[in-house]
């Protein structure tokens, strides 16, 4: 046994190149170093998890959805496979923006790691990348109407807008070679670029070091830094495994934990309806990573639209790639850098409130078949009844509340007839607003005084 | 002597260096071509174009908004239910329809006629639309794409298909 394990470790080198590798001497580090290797962790799970589900799963229209409903209650335990994928991407796609504020807040992306820092950002780009492109791999109505609603943002780029829309069609419309574009670009493509960036990305992990937690007071200098990295190493460093690797574990352990909980207790997202771009019964929602630009794109006044949809994207983009360049060297700690701490603090509860609001979507019509409640009719004149019943009818519930139903476009007016005069609700109806379109053409005179009646005396 | 031995040496290197680094560029450039074409092919063929049969006059009611559906020009035997498109289509006249695209000129949703309020809404960013396919309200840019109709031999409503590209761009 010992001689086969002696003959291996010559052939493979494991003892002379790959040990030295493992137990490189890193500075001791926090807990926040961990985030990367769950990272890592959590894309190995994907992998797995993905080639698993694309034993079954048929990339084809006509058949994506019946196969991942097959996956989800025909093959055994095959809900939970998708459950893992689901909650792994989720899982990944919070790991991989942690791990870039963490880096970020120690000032890790400094001298000399700047391409730790590129590399990584194309690492973070290309898991929304596989985020974008896995949902739509359920073909169900969502995954249809986020392929377009992506190309036509796409199409608003200048000069090239309708070459990318047929690019992410694969032809000018939806169609057969629309999904297996998308199949092979969420399984080979960005998975092969991924794992080169990996590469990359830990080669330099070895070649800079692990960066040394930060101490306030103690800048980055060119002239001293790796000098003074190796010496620290030198004096307090501990071998990568186990002394600091254990942590790595038992935090990825950690999330695998909390991934596989989720699996089984919530299982994979509902399928819903599928794809079937004659059915515009739908509310198109992006899985929740993609949920605060849904809502970026409601809030957005129309009139820098344009700029914006192209423009914002390339933005955050060229800052990632240019932060190494504008802050180079200088303070590294978080406790010296409040501008830092102010733009993680900001960007994260700016996007945690946007997906909450992208979730309820206020700014949409409520589509359902909605009614005035009862109690809010009780004791109504004929005329304020007739009109309660245009409010209905005439869609005005679909997009204003009273006594708590209805739609949250337009403002609620459960107490509108205290707020305006029968006059000024006319002039409102007839001629619309802002967002309210103008009912002049549609309702008669009849229907306008019962509605106006009726709101009269909603107080 | 030594020298130029050295050189000599060093500019066999180079030279082997440079042909063996551009037969590789060239190979990998002649391999990339037809896959490159092979792969924008779909870009490069021109959007079919066709007349399709929503149907008898007599069977919309005159000042109704009713979504009919018909077949993609462009589907592959594959493509399932992807194979289908629809418009949104209105009797306005004894012999007048429009049709709409079913995409809102915003971010390409499908909008929802809503009869009662003889409003079109979309149910992604609240882009409203009045019978007449202007914007009445929200974010769109432009008002709904119009289709081509006419009406042929037999009182047969018909509408010349338009490609994704050009619906979801509120293309004129």
């Amino acid at each position: 046994m010992r001689a086969v394990v002696g003959w291996l470790d010559d052939r493979l080198g494991l003892s002379a190149n790959i040990k030295p590798l493992i137990e490189h001497p890193v500075p001791p580090t926090g807990w926040d170093y961990t985030i990367g290797s769950a990272t890592l962790i959590a894309f190995t799970v994907q992998v797995v998890t993905g080639v698993a589900l694309a034993f079954t799963y048929v990339p084809t229209p006509d058949h994506a959805y019946e196969s991942l409903e097959f996956i989800t209650r025909g093959a055994i335990l095959g809900g939970i496979v998708r459950g893992i994928h689901f909650w792994g991407a989720s899982a990944m796609v919070l790991l991989v923006c942690a791990h870039a504020a963490q880096v970020f807040l120690v000032g890790a992306f400094k001298y000399p790691r700047e391409v730790n820092w590129l590399s990584g950002t194309l690492l973070l780009v290309f898991t929304f990348g596989m985020a974008f492109t896995g949902q739509l791999l359920r073909w169900n109505q969502d995954a249809y109407w986020a392929v377009v609603v992506g190309a036509a943002q796409a199409a608003r780029a200048p000069l090239i807008g309708d070459w990318l829309t047929g690019i992410l069609f694969a032809g000018q419309s939806v169609g057969g070679a629309t999904l297996t574009r998308f199949y092979a670009t969420h399984v080979f493509m960005i998975p092969a670029v991924i794992f080169g960036l990996l590469g990359v990305h830990l080669y330099l992990v070895i070649r800079h070091g692990v960066s040394d937690p930060p101490v306030p007071g103690v800048v980055v200098d060119p002239k001293t830094y790796k000098q003074r990295y190796e010496e620290l190493v030198h004096k307090i460093g501990v071998p990568f495994w186990p002394d600091a690797g254990w942590k790595d574990v038992v935090f990825a352990l950690a999330v695998g934990s909390i991934v596989l909980i989720l699996a089984l207790w919530l299982g994979p997202p509902e399928l819903g309806n599928k794809a079937d771009p004659t059915i515009v019964r739908a509310y198109p929602r992006p899985d929740w990573y993609f949920l605060w630009y849904f809502a970026l794109l409601a809030l957005m006044p129309v009139s820098i639209e344009d700029l914006f949809i192209i423009g914002f994207p390339l933005l955050i983009g060229l800052l990632f790639v240019l932060l190494p360049f504008i802050a180079p060297f200088g303070e590294r700690s978080p406790r010296r850098r409040p501008w830092a701490v102010g733009i993680v603090a900001v960007f994260g509860v700016s996007v945690a409130a946007l997906v909450n609001v992208g979730s309820n979507a206020p700014w949409s019509p409520d589509l359902g078949n909605l009614a005035v409640p009862e109690q809010v009719r009780q004791g109504l004149s004929p005329t304020a009844a007739q009109g309660a019943q245009v409010f209905e009818q005439r869609g005005c519930i679909n997009c204003h509340t009273i006594a708590g139903v209805g739609g949250e476009r337009g403002p609620e007016l459960t107490r509108v007839g205290g707020r305006l005069t029968a006059d000024e609700l006319t002039w409102r109806i007839l001629n619309g607003g802002r967002n309210m379109p103008a009912y002049g053409a549609t309702l008669t005179p009849q229907e306008t005084t019962a509605l106006v009646e009726f709101l009269s005396t909603q107080k | 002597m030594p020298d130029e031995a050295e050189e000599d040496v060093v500019s066999r290197r180079r030279f082997l260096n440079r042909v063996s680094l551009a037969l590789s560029g060239l190979a990998g450039a002649v391999v990339s071509v037809p896959i490159v074409a092979y792969l924008l092919s779909p870009l490069l063929q021109p959007p079919p174009e066709d007349w399709r049969d929503l149907g008898l006059v007599e069977n919309f009611r005159m000042g109704e908004t009713v979504e009919v559906a018909f077949d993609e020009p462009s589907s592959l035997p594959w493509a399932g239910q992807t194979a289908r498109t629809a418009v949104w289509l209105r009797r306005t006249g004894e012999r007048d329809f429009v049709a709409f695209g079913l995409n809102c000129t915003h971010l390409g949703c499908p909008v929802n006629w809503r009869a009662g309020a003889e409003l079109f809404l979309c149910p992604c960013h609240g882009g409203v639309y009045y019978s007449d396919g202007t914007v009445a309200g929200g974010p769109p840019p432009r008002p709904l794409v119009r289709y081509s109709v006419r009406i042929i031999e037999n009182d047969r409503v018909q509408v010349l298909t338009r490609p994704l590209t050009q619906t979801i761009a509120g293309a004129a």
